[in-house]
């Protein structure tokens, strides 16, 4: 691959939530989460702080529950590896609504940069798809994500899976909330679930 | 051979008991949709009433933390869920049981114990004898039925405070009630 070539991880997130709708988005702790603050706050989003190897399961549950709701889970390579048993689960439950999306940068950047395994040898997109997720694409331009993005509001022909290929740069930090009690009762509000 | 096979066998627990049934019931009433769980035999006839209810849905998991993960997801959906899986499974969810106070989501979860109560298999005892210690150490309150009879108002209790309270709650369902694991050539 091209290395020079590769997408920046703002401008990819921005381009799949611009059209997002009634669309629930999970974002995996670290720097996925800042990407969705940075594309806009919003009453659907659901930042991860922690629970790494949970967002795939977390998106899981959200669509099985709301599954006329579009749901996208968008993560770091490094924690799509931690929960990679995740893709099987969802591969068995077969969510038409769910979309996973890996923003693949190829290392632990929260962390110094060190080298994933997909920098190597793991192919996700494969994995996804011999985890019983036909549909999954490996994404190189920006073309190629705003033919996708639209895909992700159809509910009936998920789950689908989308590998993207980023640069590794370390952007500047978008914060978020880090209270989950305001962030899972915001959703709840959202889609007219009162507190206890 | 680790016992006399032809000495006349102690009383072992029904081969269909009520408590499973009882334990359905209550999950019914509470509403509960989602039911992620690794198999125990344990738990396998829950488990057979809940693939065969069209209310829940049930997921299997490749590993038990996932189960955390998914329960926190179906309430910030607006759903309720359980999750069932066996002692040795708790210790993978430790990190993410940190989600339970994170979120004050109502966690819910059904454990059947090995590592106990004339256990055979010696690898099961070290997580068995820390399983309460794991949950009370992560801030999940632990309940635990031994007799068929208690099973009932014990999960009851756990459901109760569970999905009214947002108390993470574990019930443990002791290998007595269930009966140790017999291991035949």
């Amino acid at each position: 691959m091209n290395k020079a070539n590769l997408l920046e991880r703002r401008s990819v997130v921005s381009s799949l939530l611009a059209e997002r709708k009634d669309a629930i988005v999970v974002g995996g702790l670290g720097a996925s989460t800042y990407d969705i603050a940075a594309a806009g706050d919003h009453d659907r989003n659901l930042y991860l702080w922690g629970a790494m190897g949970g967002a795939v399961m977390i998106g899981l549950g959200i669509a099985l529950a709301q599954p006329e709701l579009p749901v996208v889970v968008i993560t770091g390579d490094g924690e799509m590896l931690m929960g990679i048993g995740s893709l099987a689960t969802v591969g068995l439950q077969k969510p038409g609504n769910l979309s996973i999306i890996v923003l693949d940068n190829e290392v632990y950047g929260e962390t110094g940069g060190q080298a994933s395994h997909t920098a190597a040898t793991v192919d996700l997109v494969g994995v996804a798809r011999a985890c019983g997720i036909p549909d999954a694409r490996a994404i190189a331009t920006l073309a190629e994500i705003e033919a996708f993005a639209p895909s992700m509001q159809d509910v009936s022909s998920g789950p689908r899976f989308a590998s993207i290929k980023i640069d590794s740069a370390n952007l500047e930090r978008v914060l978020s909330s880090r209270d989950g009690t305001f962030i899972v009762t915001r959703i709840r509000g959202a889609l007219g679930f009162g507190p206890i | 051979m680790h016992a006399r096979t032809d000495a006349p066998a102690e009383a072992a627990p029904e081969a269909n008991p009520a408590w499973p049934e009882d334990i359905f019931a209550i999950l019914q009433r509470f509403d509960v949709r989602q039911v992620p769980y690794v198999p125990d035999a344990g738990h396998s006839q829950l488990i057979e009433r809940v693939l065969g209810a069209s209310s829940m849905r049930a997921v299997p998991l490749t590993t038990e933390e996932e189960g955390v993960a998914l329960l926190a997801g179906a309430w910030a959906g607006g759903q309720r869920g359980v999750l069932l899986m066996q002692s040795s499974g708790v210790g993978n969810c430790v990190n993410m049981l940190s989600l339970t106070q994170i979120f004050r989501f109502p966690f819910l979860t059904l454990v059947t114990m090995r590592g106990e109560w004339g256990e055979f298999n010696p690898w099961q005892v070290p997580m068995g004898s820390s399983t309460a210690g794991v949950f009370e150490l992560s801030g999940i309150k632990v309940l635990r039925a031994s007799h068929p009879e208690e099973v009932r108002e014990v999960v009851e209790a756990a459901a109760g405070q569970a999905y009214n309270a947002c108390t993470p709650t574990a019930v443990l369902l002791s290998q007595r009630l269930i009966g140790a694991k017999v291991f035949t050539k």
